[in-house]
């Protein structure tokens, strides 16, 4: 399944593509909300792994827009449980992800990103 | 007394394709329950499971460190094996976050230095090296087992990957047998990345001598909590 937790972590591993290499941008996406357990504390321990930036700019493909530009520095169960939804219960069935910068195309098929490069994209 | 996970969702025409676990997959598993409790203390954010196949070993993790407290992240070259992996995964109740690459390469630049827990129970079968780089690019079963020179052809490469992700209290742990050189590999990845290890499991099952070798950062193994417990 690709979450948008997983995405935040994803980059463009393309030979010499270095970068302006992530976030990858989402294309002609299916999605499905499936709820998942809340825990906080994950959360609360995982928020400064993430790229804010990134984060709102995919959830804004995706059409969601529950999350503030900027991270809030009061991290609230409120606030949290927004979070949780967007990076947990957001899942990306089919799809592609383009890289920004040299515009590799990773397909996404029944959840599962196919990253894998030909042999002379390998750097 | 841990499960083994669930594993009854998958078919006999599956394991045509990915590998059934065996000796040395529940070697692994049996080394984790062993650091169940200092697994579990050590609070771990991100598990990274490199060829996860089946699924089990990580399903296993999940069962341990709680499915809801870790993001489970496995890797395999095969797409098969990321499809069992995930089905396994929400067979027990484990989210796990399968994606199809080779070794860690699509996560290198996000992960660095991030990751608690990484698995790896690789290819290790010797052969000869063509055969486990044709299995690599066949992406199917052949690439679960063959092993290439000394059976350390995929395992090497993974190596300085591991040193890129492992975060400071990292733990990393990797099965081995006895043809790979279980002390060359603890002496190269002590010299070359300062990664101290320990072989915290080893048993022999059949024709092979299986080991698991737990590695840390150096100065960062765990301090036995039995250790803890023994008067000063």
């Amino acid at each position: 399944m690709v979450r948008l937790i997983t995405h935040n972590l994803l980059a463009c591993h393309v030979k010499g593509c270095t970068s302006n290499n992530f976030p990858l941008e989402f294309k002609d996406v299916q999605v499905v909300l499936r709820e998942s357990e809340f825990n906080p504390d994950f959360l609360r321990g995982f928020i400064p792994k993430i790229e804010w930036s990134a984060l709102i700019g995919a959830a804004r493909e995706l059409g969601d827009t529950s999350l503030p530009d900027q991270l809030p520095e009061m991290l609230d169960d409120d606030f949290l449980k927004t979070l949780h939804h967007v990076l947990l219960e957001i899942h990306v069935e089919e799809g592609i992800m383009v890289c920004p910068n040299c515009k590799h195309n990773y397909p996404i098929s029944n959840g599962i990103p196919n990253m894998l490069l030909a042999e002379h994209e390998i750097g | 007394m841990i499960p083994t996970p669930d594993l009854s969702h998958l078919r006999p025409g599956d394991y045509e394709h990915i590998y059934e676990p065996a000796e040395d997959t529940f070697i692994l598993l049996d080394a984790l329950e062993q650091d169940a409790e200092e697994l579990t203390t050590m609070g771990p954010l991100i598990s990274l499971e490199i060829g996860s196949g089946s699924g089990c070993v990580s399903s296993f993790l999940g069962s341990i460190t709680g499915p809801s407290a870790v993001l489970y992240l496995c890797t395999d070259i095969n797409p098969h094996a990321c499809k069992c992996s995930s089905a396994t995964g929400r067979q027990n109740k484990v989210p796990l976050e399968l994606v199809n690459a080779s070794l860690a390469q699509p996560l290198l630049s996000r992960l660095r230095k991030s990751v608690d827990i990484i698995l790896f129970n690789p290819p290790y079968v010797p052969t000869v090296r063509d055969e486990a780089s044709g299995a690599q690019t066949d992406r199917d079963i052949g690439g679960s087992w063959a092993g290439g020179q000394d059976g350390m052809q995929v395992t090497d490469r993974f190596f300085p990957q591991v040193d890129d992700l492992l975060s400071p209290r990292g733990r990393f742990y990797l099965v081995a047998v006895s043809q790979n050189n279980v002390p060359d590999i603890q002496r190269r990845m002590r010299e070359e990345y300062a990664l101290e290890s320990k072989v915290v499991l080893q048993r022999r099952a059949g024709r092979e001598h299986l080991f698991v070798i737990r590695f840390a950062r150096e100065g960062r193994e765990f301090i036995s909590l039995d250790r803890l417990s023994e008067p000063l």
